[in-house]
């Protein structure tokens, strides 16, 4: 590593020679997006994290952004340049940017790395995440007790253990309130493409499915049901607030701000951690959009109650007995799964058709 | 009157002021649209063009210019002998891909061995990957007449999703997880394409990239194959009654950009990307195309040209980290400065007259 | 599994309307190309229709102003390529993926304001009960104008092309600039044309996509489909009905995947969306002993000399 030991000497040369002239007493945070901001959903969330931060420290912090950084050297060579500019603490939201994140971390021990979705952490570099999954719970309760025809639709992005467990808990929740209920998933192998989305969205609607939940980020699919009519849909990654109150009952939003701006006051206070973060509910990252009065009252109600209890910590959304597809046993009676199967999930649970592709 | 004539001889003088002209007429434009946007035109565009090279952090970005104009100049060099002899080969992104899965797929296989013929396995693999997948137009092409521009650009397509399958089956890698993609090659050292000097951005594909720089400029200028690419280009009947065997030269064009373009996926991903991932591609092969004519299909101008790509895609991070210029307006100047080039290229094979043309 | 959950019906008035963005912009390059000229840039002019279709329909509030600006965004894009090409000469490979790059990030500097908005609803057909026939009402009064005005291009180009001094014209231009030049063509000014009736019907398509089938406007929302539309005018071999055909193949395979995999086939995804790239590549292949082939002066550059 001696071309790190280069690049720090040089940093910390500068920050003595310039410490005067640039008085280091803003602190400077610096976010590397995969997509454009105007994404409306993924890229577009971590954004309105990045404005809270701003809004919060007001002068005393700076902000800046890249958008649209391909995953691997790219994405190597913003994180440097943001390290080299000065940056004190690196926000990186993407799963992809994972390796090129730790690399770039060994050769800046002094900057702070915060990296979204991943597994791997070091002395500087945190992880967080959030757990959706907890979000997909209410939905899929709202949509077991709103579906007439009992089929649910459910457009997949990628086979991965994020939306295999988005699925499962889904599942799991409606099963729970109608037992006839039956999911269609088609995998699109896109997080975004609009035109896909809506594709998908009006074969299952055509199908039959009267719910449709998503786990890509355009309002395509909400389109497709307001024009099919009385086909419900949920927003995902942010509110969606556009489709409400029908068919949009509610939403799953992903919420960085309370995360981005603790993160930066520890690191103004000096008490920064490497830690591994997983929320959800009780904190407030993942937040349910409002649920409108196109769901039924007492539908609302247990819903609400549902959120409540996982806000205490009172309930955790996978709680056996919950046996695999195959009919193997995974969860006992009261038992509650562990992060660490939940974290690389992937099989489906009793009842959910079909297989997972590959 | 002012009317326009084709030049007798390229003009040797315009051929190297055009360019910078062309750049110049990109800063005014730029400029102005920098200015509409709120941002300081001259401060953006000395981000640009400037820091990277002569500013505070040049050892740093000086190397990056290598690791990413790297693939762009080994790709380019590849299609431009194909586009010399008037043979197109449009799917150099799925060559790249293609050559890519195959010397990562070589390396991994003989996980966790180390051994020293693991690395030029690996190149062998890539560049036969690349090969195989541009063999497939050039086979079609002799054979049956197929057009080869739509079939190297389907093969882009087959190649993508065969890159997703790979990255969330075949290649996955055991202990991820289950998250998409394969090991990281940056940590089987064996597999990992390092750089030779440390910090210096000098990577085996770098040396590949100058190795076939200067290939190209020999075969072009100084053998026979070269005569034949050119004059199968400019007359092909010509090449015809000259003895130049198109079928063999149909293989042999898209066949060498093939394998380069499958060197350059290759050392990408035991390089600088490092695995196997989704979206591993990031369109060198496209790009790759427009430098190719950006350096008039010749092997110095496709360096040029590569490293001045490259450039404003650094400089053009840089700007919007530094001067929170978005990315679209980046690629709004990238565009620009592509549509002057290739304008003002226009002086240098024609030439304005005044006065009235004599009579015939 | 369950076969029985997929409609026919309702399958095919989906890929008709599925396949319409694809149709306008391929027909549009079959124009082009017939002409010689070789537009790379499709996906430049779909986005920017996009985005200026979508733009003015919400200023507006009426979407079929924004179909008609989006025709004009993408033939003024279109005249950039006309410029390079025509005019300064330059290469035309290197033009149109200069096009698209610059096309792509000139939408997304337009449409930063207009991204979560939804756009105005099209009006539906005057067809009245129409629609609501067993069978015949979905699959042929079910669609928007923009799925007729679609077809009626088919017929009007293949009409022209075929019937018309205008297309023999065009024909002639394409096949031999200079034999049509010494004929007295102003090979330029028709290629011209060509190259804006091209961008002004893939603008159409970008906007079909913005406004109808998504409906809304985000970055990069062609994703790929101006690429797409490359493609099949080549597999149609320069012919409208086969572009029509095509259309529906490539819409129909992408459409039917969909489906199955909703009614539990278990598919191998990925090689299930190579099928329709490999398809073409295999008929490409049945095509090329046909006579039919590429106009012969298809992308080269034409100067008048002497």
């Amino acid at each position: 590593m001696k071309f790190g030991k280069l690049l720090t000497s040089a940093v910390l040369a500068l920050g003595l020679a310039g410490g005067a002239a640039f008085a280091q007493d803003k602190t400077k945070v610096g976010f590397v997006y995969v997509g454009p901001v105007g994404d409306g959903g993924w890229t577009y969330e971590h954004d309105q994290g990045r404005k809270a931060v701003e809004e919060a420290f007001g002068d005393a912090v700076e902000t800046v952004y890249v958008e649209n950084v391909a995953e691997g050297p790219d994405s190597e060579r913003v994180m440097t340049q943001m390290a080299l500019d000065g940056a004190d603490l690196i926000f990186t939201t993407s799963f992809g940017y994972m390796d090129p994140t730790i690399n770039v971390a060994a050769k800046f021990p002094n900057v702070k790395f915060e990296h979204a979705t991943g597994y791997k952490r070091a002395d500087n570099v945190s992880t967080y995440s959030a757990r959706f999954y907890e979000g997909r719970a209410v939905q899929g309760h709202i949509a077991g007790k709103m579906t007439k025809s009992n089929i649910v639709g459910y457009i997949a992005s990628f086979p991965i253990p994020e939306v295999i467990r988005g699925i499962n808990s889904a599942y799991l929740h409606a099963s729970k309130v109608n037992p006839d209920v039956e999911f269609k998933i088609i995998w699109v192998y896109t997080w975004f493409d609009p035109a896909k989305e809506a594709d998908a969205a009006k074969a299952l609607i055509e199908q039959g499915a009267d719910v449709v939940l998503q786990h890509t980020d355009s309002t395509a699919p909400q389109a497709a049901a307001a024009e099919a009519g009385g086909v419900v849909t949920f927003g995902q990654a942010s509110d969606m607030a556009e489709y409400g109150p029908f068919p949009r009952v509610s939403s799953i939003i992903d919420n960085w701000a309370p995360y981005y701006v603790a993160r930066t006051k520890a690191v103004m206070d000096g008490t920064w951690e490497s830690v591994d973060t997983w929320d959800g509910i009780p904190t407030g990252m993942v937040e349910i959009g409002e649920i409108t009065d196109a769901v039924p009252a007492d539908v609302k109600e247990e819903a609400l109650a549902m959120i409540e209890a996982m806000r205490t910590g009172a309930y955790h959304p996978f709680t056996g007995p919950i046996n695999k597809q195959d009919g193997s046993a995974w969860l006992g009676e009261g038992e509650t799964a562990d992060d660490g199967t939940l974290a690389g999930m992937s099989f489906y649970i009793e009842g959910v058709d079909g297989e997972i592709p590959n | 009157m002012i009317r326009l004539e084709k030049r007798p001889q390229v003009s040797a003088f315009m051929s190297y002021a055009t360019p910078v002209l062309a750049v110049l007429a990109t800063f005014a434009a730029g400029g102005v649209l920098f200015y509409l946007l709120g941002k300081d035109p001259v401060q953006s565009i000395i981000t640009i063009f400037y820091d990277p090279i002569f500013g505070e952090f040049s050892f740093y970005y000086r190397p990056q210019l290598l690791i990413k104009g790297a693939p762009l100049i080994l790709i380019a060099i590849g299609l431009a002998m194909g586009f010399k002899a008037g043979i197109w080969n449009i799917g150099a992104e799925g060559q790249y891909i293609v050559g890519a899965i195959c010397g990562a797929a070589a390396g991994l296989a003989f996980y966790p061995m180390e051994a020293v013929w693991i690395f030029p396995l690996m190149i062998a693999a890539g560049a036969f990957g690349g090969w195989l997948w541009a063999m497939i137009p050039a086979f079609l092409k002799v054979r049956f007449g197929t057009n080869e521009i739509l079939v190297s650009l389907m093969l882009v397509y087959v190649a993508e999703q065969l890159l997703a399958s790979m990255s969330l089956g075949l290649l996955k890698n055991p202990e991820g997880f289950g998250f998409p993609g394969s090991r990281n090659l940056q940590q089987y050292a064996s597999a990992h394409n390092a750089e030779i000097v440390a910090g210096t951005g000098m990577h085996w594909g770098v040396v590949a990239a100058l190795i076939a720089v200067i290939f190209a400029y020999v075969l072009l200028t100084r053998h026979r194959l070269g005569f034949a690419i050119r004059v199968t280009g400019e007359a092909p009947r010509a090449a015809h009654f000259a003895g130049v065997n198109a079928a063999r030269l149909t293989f042999f064009c898209l066949g060498m950009s093939g394998l380069l373009a499958g060197l350059a996926g290759m050392f990408e991903v035991s390089g600088p990307a490092g695995q196997i991932s989704i979206d591993f591609n990031v369109g060198y092969g496209f790009t790759a195309i427009i430098v190719a004519f950006l350096g008039r299909l010749h092997p110095i101008g496709i360096v040029l040209a590569g490293l001045l790509m490259a450039l404003t895609y650094i400089g053009g991070d840089i700007a919007q980290s530094q001067l929170q210029l978005p990315a679209a307006a980046i690629q709004v100047f990238q565009g620009m400065l592509l549509f002057f080039l290739l304008a003002f290229d226009f002086f240098t094979n024609y030439r304005f007259r005044f006065g009235f043309r004599r009579a015939v | 599994m369950d076969l029985s959950a997929i409609n026919p019906v309702l399958l095919i008035a989906a890929i008709i309307s599925a396949a319409t963005p694809v149709l306008l912009a391929a027909i549009g390059e079959t124009v082009v190309e017939k002409s010689g000229v070789l537009n790379l840039g499709v996906e430049g002019m779909m986005i920017i229709g996009a985005v200026t279709g979508f733009i003015v329909a919400v200023n507006t509030g009426d979407p079929l102003i924004g179909f008609a600006m989006a025709a004009v965004g993408g033939a003024g894009l279109s005249l950039l390529f006309a410029f390079l090409t025509q005019v300064a000469l330059a290469n035309q490979v290197a033009s149109g993926l200069a096009l698209t790059l610059f096309g792509l990030g000139l939408s997304a500097l337009m449409g930063q304001s207009y991204v979560g908005i939804k756009p105005p609803r099209m009006p539906d057909m005057p067809f009245g009960d129409l629609p609501n026939m067993p069978v015949i009402g979905p699959i042929v009064f079910g669609h928007d104008a923009i799925v007729y005005v679609g077809l009626l291009l088919v017929a009007l180009t293949w009409a022209v092309l075929k019937f018309t001094r205008a297309g023999l014209i065009l024909r002639a231009v394409g096949e031999n600039h200079d034999a049509a030049h010494a004929l007295g063509y102003k090979v330029k000014r028709i290629r011209t044309m060509a190259i804006m009736f091209g961008g002004a019907c893939a603008g159409l398509g970008g906007a079909h996509i913005s406004l109808i089938r998504v409906p809304q406007w985000t970055e990069g929302m062609t994703a790929g489909v101006g690429w797409i539309a490359l493609a099949l005018v080549v597999f149609a071999s320069w012919k409208p009905w086969r572009v029509l055909l095509g259309a529906y193949l490539f819409g129909g395979i992408s459409q039917l995947q969909l489906n199955l995999q909703g009614a539990g086939v278990a598919i191998p995804v990925e090689y299930l969306a190579m099928s329709p790239y490999i398809v073409t590549i295999v008929v490409l292949v049945i095509l090329s002993a046909d006579k039919s082939r590429a106009p012969a002066s298809l992308g080269r550059t034409f100067h008048a000399s002497g």
